[in-house]
């Protein structure tokens, strides 16, 4: 018996050892050390190209005057106050898997968050959807609008130590083009030329105002084109997690996926004493109860995504956490029902708008959201420049739906639609939609799919009549908005044309907003746009969803003064420890 | 007894392949495809884009044609790509091994010994408020849904007492010397350890209640107290052997549900295991890391109930006798 008891002990303490080591073993796998980096000098002061680009950027741009001083401020200590701020590990905590980490071939929050750390891009944009220098010093748009040039920092390196160059931007910009989800972002790009190693001139078969937002840091990350440009197929190349090579402000150290990702500070980072933290560990962690116990435990010290609303509303309850929305105003997240317009049913304007005014999104906002989301009332986010105000909000009118219904033939009880939705946390916003629309008489049924896929799959098939979707904007209606509207991009997959809408007029306000720079023109055209959707409405706007994000008091200043939330760079985060 | 282990793996390998066949065939009768969800992940998606990954994946060829390509590729030891992390199946699952060995390891180890001694001690005095207390324990933790444990346990030592970790394995502060790191595994494996073991504790203890009541009921045990031996030398020396060969039994038909019991623990606790990897690759419908995940299960399965079938001629060599004698 003894001899059981001491195998069963040594058994124990084997185990755990290996555990241990096994751990321990993750840490080999780290990205080799930067070598030979060239000595980094002072960033070029952060004038902008004075030409050019006012007509690209929103004008309404004028910081606080308080902002301006605290910027005064940083540049005068720098990003981390002449070293003062400089240490510690950030933990943070994500629902989010990323699939890899190279953003050109690969869109979305999951690898954007770790991706921006990992890679810097031409340009960032500050929280007035004003873009900013970061790899591009300063930048000019040709007066046609058919090139933009990138006048590139020169002491740039990336994590191996090879010099950033006009060359990674080209082909960053040609892979993208390539392989980015996102098409339209450099559709209109005919080449990139690069007369010497810090400038990159991009050449445009027709003007493009969304290409500057295009190269903002979780969009267009600088890879490698000495690590990348070696023959193989890049959207599954081996670089994209192993090894991985970027020019941002910290290198890998450690992947592993699904579960996380340690990247360390880059040195020869080219912002001068930046980045302040020593170190970032992403924890993937897929239950979101999780991440806010562990941040209430100080297991963690930033989360970039919440979950739930409760979970939202206990932290908010927390003093020693800080809960913000802030910052992500480019993503531009959109809840709503759009309909398929190819239903003989639906196919009627009048129903359409006989199921918009049954809908009462206040109720939704402040019983299913618990107030943590805010009203959609048009295809373009309330945030965005181009968001048109003056629209119909198609506030809850059951006379006025019933009216509509019986002009259209439909008595009480006639009409009965189905209502799908994403799989398994819209189901609310679909369940209520059922008892909304039996208000007015229409009765509808519940279509669940089991999971993404299934819903995908009926969705753009075009095998359903009403469904809740989620749609991003990302920052500019090219990139987000016009996808699901125009007429060539009916049933092109998920997230494009799902409603079957199709308007002559609608497709040549688009073409011509895709086409131009001129802001307030662009938003007239816009505005025309909306009005004529939301008379017509294919797609009925429920709510816009917050990216909520929490933090422990020692994390100092997070990206949030900035359009793009968490899918931007940490060089300025540092730890109040 | 070396012919009826060569026989025993000869069948478990075609065990193997018809499970292996099943799986292909189930995963693939399922809607969606995995091109679907990487469009998804990317938050647009066209035609092209779909084409694109499928044919990258080789998910445009006839099924007949990937089942034949996948079992040729297993048959080499190559488990294929990840169709999401474009990673080898292989080192996913073999980076999430360790983390369920350890788990369910742990967790059995806890729920036999600990079983056992309830059962034993409750069948020696089985009208004492001892027995009684433990039969209602036993029906409590038999009755808890794992997931539901595991959140009080969480809410209880992580969350409202603060003495244990929330989630993980490890803490990301990790490689401060092997005895911290020692500890700090142990100190996370606590609470995942107990609620996967709860329920199983819970079985085993009636289980082995059970026999041994049986068991002490018997003429050799009746011989042994005749002959003066001591109680203590007759429960534990000569009567435990043999109640303890049911839930030797129970242990091996059990270990697949041992299994599917860690996949919700680790998704409680954020344990980096084959079961989230199975859970995650089922809503990813990351098709080949779950065949992998599933293979790899089923070989674990097969291994335990021949470990099984081997612990029996340890504890009663009578076993190995007759089948000798078979032979």
């Amino acid at each position: 018996m003894k001899k059981w008891r001491l195998l069963v002990a040594v058994l124990a303490v084997f185990a755990l050892v290996a555990a241990a080591c096994a751990s321990d073993d993750d840490d080999d796998g780290a990205a080799p050390a930067a070598t030979a980096a060239p000595d980094t000098d002072d960033m070029a002061d952060d004038d902008m190209a004075d030409d050019g680009d006012d007509d690209m950027a929103d004008d309404d741009g004028d910081m606080a005057d308080d902002d301006m001083a605290d910027d005064d401020m940083a540049a005068a200590h720098g990003p981390c106050n002449d070293g003062a701020n400089v240490g510690g590990t950030l933990i943070i905590g994500s629902t989010q898997v990323p699939r890899h980490l190279n953003g050109t071939v690969q869109s979305g929050y999951a690898t954007a968050v770790p991706g921006t750390q990992l890679n810097a891009s031409p340009l960032l944009y500050d929280d007035e959807y004003n873009p900013m220098p970061y790899l591009a010093e300063s930048w000019d748009v040709a007066d046609d609008g058919l090139s933009v040039t990138l006048h590139l920092v020169e002491d740039a390196v990336f994590h191996d130590g090879m010099p950033v160059t006009s060359a990674d931007v080209a082909f960053s910009i040609l892979t993208a083009q390539a392989h980015h989800p996102f098409k339209p972002m450099f559709a209109p790009v005919t080449g990139v030329d690069t007369p010497d190693e810090h400038t990159a001139v991009i050449n445009l078969s027709q003007p493009h105002p969304a290409i500057l937002l295009a190269m903002s840091p979780g969009l267009l990350p600088v890879i490698p084109k000495h690590i990348f440009d070696d023959g193989q197929e890049l959207p599954t190349h081996p670089r994209n997690t192993e090894d991985f090579v970027g020019s941002g402000p910290f290198r890998l150290v450690e992947y592993e996926a699904g579960t996380i990702i340690r990247m360390e500070r880059f040195d020869d980072f080219f912002i001068e004493g930046a980045p302040c933290l020593d170190e970032i560990v992403m924890q993937i962690i897929p239950d979101a109860t999780n991440i806010v116990l562990g941040l209430e435990n100080g297991e963690i010290d930033l989360s970039v995504t919440l979950g739930p609303s409760a979970n939202v509303l206990r932290l908010m309850e927390n003093e020693n956490v800080t809960v913000s929305s802030d910052g992500h105003e480019a993503i531009g997240q959109i809840q709503w029902l759009e309909m398929n317009v190819d239903d003989p049913a639906l196919s009627d304007k009048r129903v359409r708008q006989a199921i918009a005014y049954a809908i009462d999104r206040d109720f939704m906002i402040d019983a299913l959201d618990q107030g943590l989301t805010i009203p959609a009332t048009s295809g373009i986010v309330t945030a965005s420049p181009f968001h048109d105000s003056t629209v119909n909000p198609y506030d809850r009118d059951v006379d006025q739906a019933k009216a509509l219904l019986a002009e259209a033939g439909y008595g009480d009880g006639d009409l009965s639609l189905t209502i799908d939705y994403i799989p398994p946390t819209q189901v609310i916003y679909a369940e209520y939609v059922v008892q909304a629309l039996e208000d007015v008489g229409i009765n509808v049924e519940l279509s669940v799919s089991p999971d993404f896929p299934t819903w995908a799959g009926r969705i753009a098939g075009r095998d359903y009549q009403m469904t809740i979707n989620n749609v991003w904007n990302w920052g500019d209606p090219v990139i987000g908005v016009h996808r699901s509207y125009l007429t060539d991009n009916i049933d092109q997959g998920i997230w494009t044309n799902n409603t079957g809408y199709s308007n002559a007029e609608v497709d040549r306000i688009l073409a011509e907003a895709g086409q131009e720079l001129d802001a307030e023109r662009r938003a007239a055209l816009y505005a025309e746009f909306q009005q004529i959707v939301s008379d017509e409405v294919p797609i009925y706007y429920l709510t816009t969803p917050q990216f909520w994000q929490a933090y422990n008091p020692t994390v100092q200043d997070p990206p949030t003064r900035t359009i793009w939330g968490m899918m931007s760079p940490m060089h300025e985060v540092w730890l109040d420890q | 007894m070396l012919r009826s282990i060569a026989a025993r793996i000869a069948q478990a390998l075609g065990l193997i392949l018809a499970v292996m066949c099943l799986n292909f065939l189930l995963i693939h009768l399922t809607p969606g495809d995995p091109a679907t969800v990487i469009v998804g992940e990317s938050g647009a998606g066209d035609p092209e884009l779909l084409e694109e990954i499928r044919a990258q994946y080789g998910l445009d060829r006839p099924f007949v044609v990937q089942l034949g390509t996948y079992i040729g590729r297993v048959a080499t030891g190559d488990l294929g790509e990840s169709y999401f992390f474009n990673q080898s199946v292989t080192s996913l699952i073999s980076a999430r091994l360790w983390p369920t060995v350890l788990l369910v390891g742990t967790a059995l180890s806890f729920a036999v010994a600990a079983g056992t001694m309830v059962g034993v001690a409750t069948a020696r005095r089985p009208e004492s408020p001892l027995s009684h207390g433990a039969t209602v324990l036993a029906l409590v933790g038999f009755s808890m849904p794992v997931f539901w444990t595991g959140i009080m346990l969480v809410i209880l030592f992580a969350s409202t007492w603060k003495l244990l970790p929330v989630q993980g394995w490890h803490d990301v502060s990790y490689g401060e010397g092997m005895l911290a790191n020692v500890l700090d595994v142990g100190e996370h494996l606590v609470l995942p350890a107990l609620t996967l073991g709860l329920i199983y504790l819970a079985q085993y203890s009636r289980l082995s209640r059970a026999s041994m009541l049986e068991v002490l009921e018997s003429d050799y045990v009746r011989t042994a107290r005749a002959k003066g031996l001591g109680e203590r030398r007759v429960v534990y020396k000569h009567a435990l052997r043999n109640a303890v060969i049911p839930v030797v039994t129970v242990i091996g038909l059990q270990f697949g549900a041992l299994l599917s019991g860690a996949l919700l623990v680790e998704t409680v606790f954020n344990w980096p295991g084959l079961g989230r990897l199975a859970f995650d690759s089922i809503l990813r419908r990351d098709t080949s890391v779950l065949l992998g995940v599933l293979m790899v299960s089923s070989v674990m399965v097969i291994v335990a109930n021949l470990l099984t079938d081997l612990l029996y001629t340890i504890i009663d060599p009578r076993i190995r006798l007759r089948e000798r004698s078979n032979v």
